[in-house]
């Protein structure tokens, strides 16, 4: 396909790309655009691990029997599975990457607050993810990610203090991540950019890093206790000595429900970006989306125990904690409906990442709706530990993150890259992407609420043609993720070179150069209006 | 921005202040995550000892209360020497600032040693938890579990003090080379700011621990 003469351009001579070269001048980097590219290496190789993972569990359950592999090894798989893709791609994604990178731009700065610290987070980071693998290979951990005591305490015996150890160095570098976003975000903004000229995407990862600041370092201390009752053998969470399991549930999932919000209020942040983008219109409701991010990050603090509504609470805690679950939809709905009215009347441009953006409405919606469902006492009880579980939070996960994950690395590929990708395959794989996404966990609400329960290697034959096109589904979403590796590798080396601003939007980020300098901007920016302005008087004065 | 302003403010920041007030956010923040990372022991105390009322008080009076009310008026005198250091700094006296540092240095060591001490001292009663843990009264698995968070909780602080100890000797030796003065003092600041949450987590897990047997 022919581009647009203003989506090309001619490189500046010298970016954060050429600035410097070798292996050194990467690994000591303090640019934030850099550390962002290191990132993104990290994760796609973690995403490949979980990936391949998951590819097994498929191909296990293609048959009613547990043919391919013991369950003892599939215990490992689907555990390592969510570890690897929870913890070392999901969680990180699109902060430590496209926040990264973009952040400092979209507030005006030279870099984060803390450019050293930011560069130990990715060594933190990639340091868990090794030791993680280590851990893998030498056996791996049959858990599940949960870790729920005492069976990972007292009777798993696999390695359930190295994977524990990974996850809490992890910790560290998402807390450090979420410490320099707050910090950059107070302190840094370029003169006039005030709170409520901030793009939506930074009000997202601004709430995104409460969550880092107070829900990760609670689960560090969880895992550490877990390590300490095993290694000396404490019973801090062993009935046998006194202790409670249901602390450790409590404790783990304070931190590990609002991490649900660490994964897919980004996403939310990036589809705030591309709406307006691409229906060339000023977002409908800015504060209202800026407040729902910020209500998301506290509400999902309140809700950790809908986890637990089978695990013998009170009942009453659990009624408080259903209703309290419910309230999430509120700040999640407003959400869904500003970005439709953004699109009402819009000039709609259906590009790779509106593409994106528009199939993370859609299955994030299901997604959400779902969840209401499982916040429902009576509801949860019947479909608890099924297939149907899994389905509801793969919609928010992989429909909602991984799908705004991927129209953001489209949406701002041309900027940190400075290349165009193939406008037809990247719409291919979008499409390719939704299409294996709906065919591979849609059949799954059905198996749950028929009462497949989730976790075993094998299920009774009737399950078995919902199965068969779950995996069938789980193999066109494979080529799906596929296409865009090969063709965003494609680009660097022969895409055509982007113009700054290639696809005609508004945003500090596309008033730099594709890919900025070092620095981030020629001159300093300064703001004088706020961020969407798309509006009609604008575009004639332009003369476009 | 004037020439020596210039030379301590980093390529990014703007001006001596912005970078001021940066490092200070930063830290603050940090101390938040400390705040949610000690918070998960001091749940699961207050869940086992409103569980285990009598057990936690029989345990707490295995403790030895001269030591650890010496402890408490160390680590608050360690907390002066360490405002005074502060101030040394922000006014560039160089050598009250190594003076203080110094002090807050020893102060916090000998916190270290008396711990130590009384750690020695359990593991010698038979009071750490585990295979060889032996306690007399009644209630037994429950004490156990007083001193399982006994350990985890003062252990975390001590490893809190030594990584503080580490920091501020870094200070001493950046302060001694007269690093800091009026525009530039806010690392002393920040590892002040530390120091002062470590004493404060102290002063929750005095009473906590070591007088809550003593009322009853």
């Amino acid at each position: 396909m022919v581009a647009l003469p203003s989506e090309t351009g001619i490189p500046p001579k010298v970016h954060y790309l050429n600035a410097d070269y070798g292996i050194r001048s990467w690994l000591l980097t303090t640019d934030h655009k850099r550390i962002g590219i290191l990132y993104l290496i990290s994760i796609t190789f973690f995403f490949a691990i979980g990936g391949l993972m998951a590819v097994l569990i498929r191909m296990e359950l293609a048959t009613p029997e547990g043919d391919l592999f013991q369950s003892d090894t599939y215990n490992r798989l689907f555990t390592m599975h969510g570890i690897m893709m929870i913890f070392f791609f999901l969680i990180p994604s699109i902060p430590a990457v496209l926040g990264n990178f973009l952040i400092p731009i979209m507030v005006g700065a030279r870099d984060l607050a803390f450019p050293r610290l930011n560069l130990f987070s990715w060594y933190l980071f990639n340091i868990a993810g090794l030791f993680t693998i280590w851990a893998l290979v030498h056996g791996g951990v049959d858990t599940g990610w949960t870790f729920y005591t005492p069976y990972s305490t007292r009777y798993s015996n696999t390695h359930v203090i190295a994977t524990a150890l990974g996850i809490f160095i992890a910790g560290f570098s998402s807390i450090l991540t979420g410490l320099n976003f707050v910090v950059t975000i107070h302190r840094m903004r370029a003169p006039g950019l005030g709170w409520f000229r901030l793009p939506l995407f930074v009000w997202s990862l601004y709430a995104t890093s409460l969550i880092f600041i107070l829900g990760t370092p609670v689960l560090a201390i969880t895992l550490l206790l877990l390590a300490a009752e095993r290694v000396f053998g404490i019973g801090i969470f062993d009935p046998s000595l006194g202790g409670d399991p249901l602390l450790f549930q409590h404790l783990f999932w304070f931190y590990s429900h609002p991490a649900v919000y660490i994964m897919v209020l980004p996403a939310m942040g990036v589809v705030s970006e591309i709406v307006p983008a691409f229906a060339r219109k000023k977002i409908f409701g800015y504060r209202f989306i800026a407040y729902a991010s910020v209500a998301l990050a506290v509400l999902g603090f309140l809700v950790w125990a809908h986890h637990m509504f089978v695990a013998g609470m009170s009942i009453y805690a659990a009624t408080v904690f259903s209703a309290l679950s419910m309230l999430v939809a509120v700040p999640s709905a407003v959400k869904v409906f500003n970005w439709t009215a953004t699109l009402y009347q819009g000039s709609i441009s259906w590009d790779t990442p509106m593409l994106y953006a528009l199939g993370f409405i859609g299955l994030f919606t299901m997604g959400g709706l779902t969840g209401v469902m499982l916040a429902t006492l009576g509801i949860d009880v019947h479909v608890h530990d099924t297939y149907f579980i899994i389905a509801h939070f793969h919609y928010i996960m992989v429909g909602g993150a991984i799908m705004g994950y991927l129209g953001g690395l489209h949406y701002w590929w041309p900027k940190i890259t400075g290349k165009l990708y193939p406008r037809f395959w990247s719409r291919i794989s979008a499409m390719v992407i939704f299409i294996g996404f709906n065919v591979t966990f849609f059949p799954q609400f059905i198996l749950g609420y028929l009462g497949m329960p989730r976790r075993y290697h094998a299920y009774p034959p009737e399950f078995q043609v919902l199965n068969v096109m779950s995996s069938a589904g789980a193999t066109i979403l494979g080529v799906g993720y596929l296409i865009p590796l090969i063709y965003f590798i494609w680009s660097m080396r022969y895409g055509r070179h982007a113009s700054s601003n290639p696809w005609g939007v508004v945003g500090l980020e596309w008033e730099t150069t594709s890919p900025p300098p070092t620095e981030n901007f020629e001159t300093p920016p300064v703001v004088t209006r706020g961020p969407y302005e798309y509006s009609r008087s604008e575009e004639v004065a332009d003369g476009r | 921005m004037a020439a020596d302003a210039r030379a301590v403010v980093a390529h990014h920041f703007d001006s001596p202040d912005q970078q001021r007030e940066a490092a200070s956010l930063g830290m603050w923040v940090f101390l938040v995550t400390e705040v949610m990372f000690f918070g998960g022991l001091f749940l699961a105390y207050v869940v086992y000892r409103g569980s285990f009322p009598h057990a936690f008080a029989a345990a707490s009076r295995e403790l030895d209360i001269v030591l650890g009310t010496t402890n408490t008026a160390l680590l608050l005198a360690s907390s002066l020497t360490m405002a005074l250091a502060v101030r040394a700094a922000q006014l560039g006296r160089r050598l009250p600032l190594v003076v203080f540092l110094a002090l807050t240095m020893a102060l916090g060591s000998v916190f270290l040693g008396i711990k130590m001490y009384e750690y020695h001292h359990k593991f010698v009663e038979g009071l750490f938890p585990g295979a060889a843990f032996r306690f007399s009264g009644p209630e037994a698995p429950h004490a156990e579990m007083f001193f399982c968070l006994y350990f985890a909780m003062t252990g975390l602080h001590a490893l809190h003090m030594v990584i503080g100890l580490g920091v501020l000797a870094v200070m001493l030796v950046l302060g001694a080379r007269g690093r800091f003065g009026p525009l530039y003092h806010n690392p002393v600041e920040c590892a002040g700011l530390y120091w002062h949450f470590v004493d404060i987590v102290w002063i929750f897990l005095f009473p906590l621990l070591y007088l809550v047997g003593r009322h009853a």
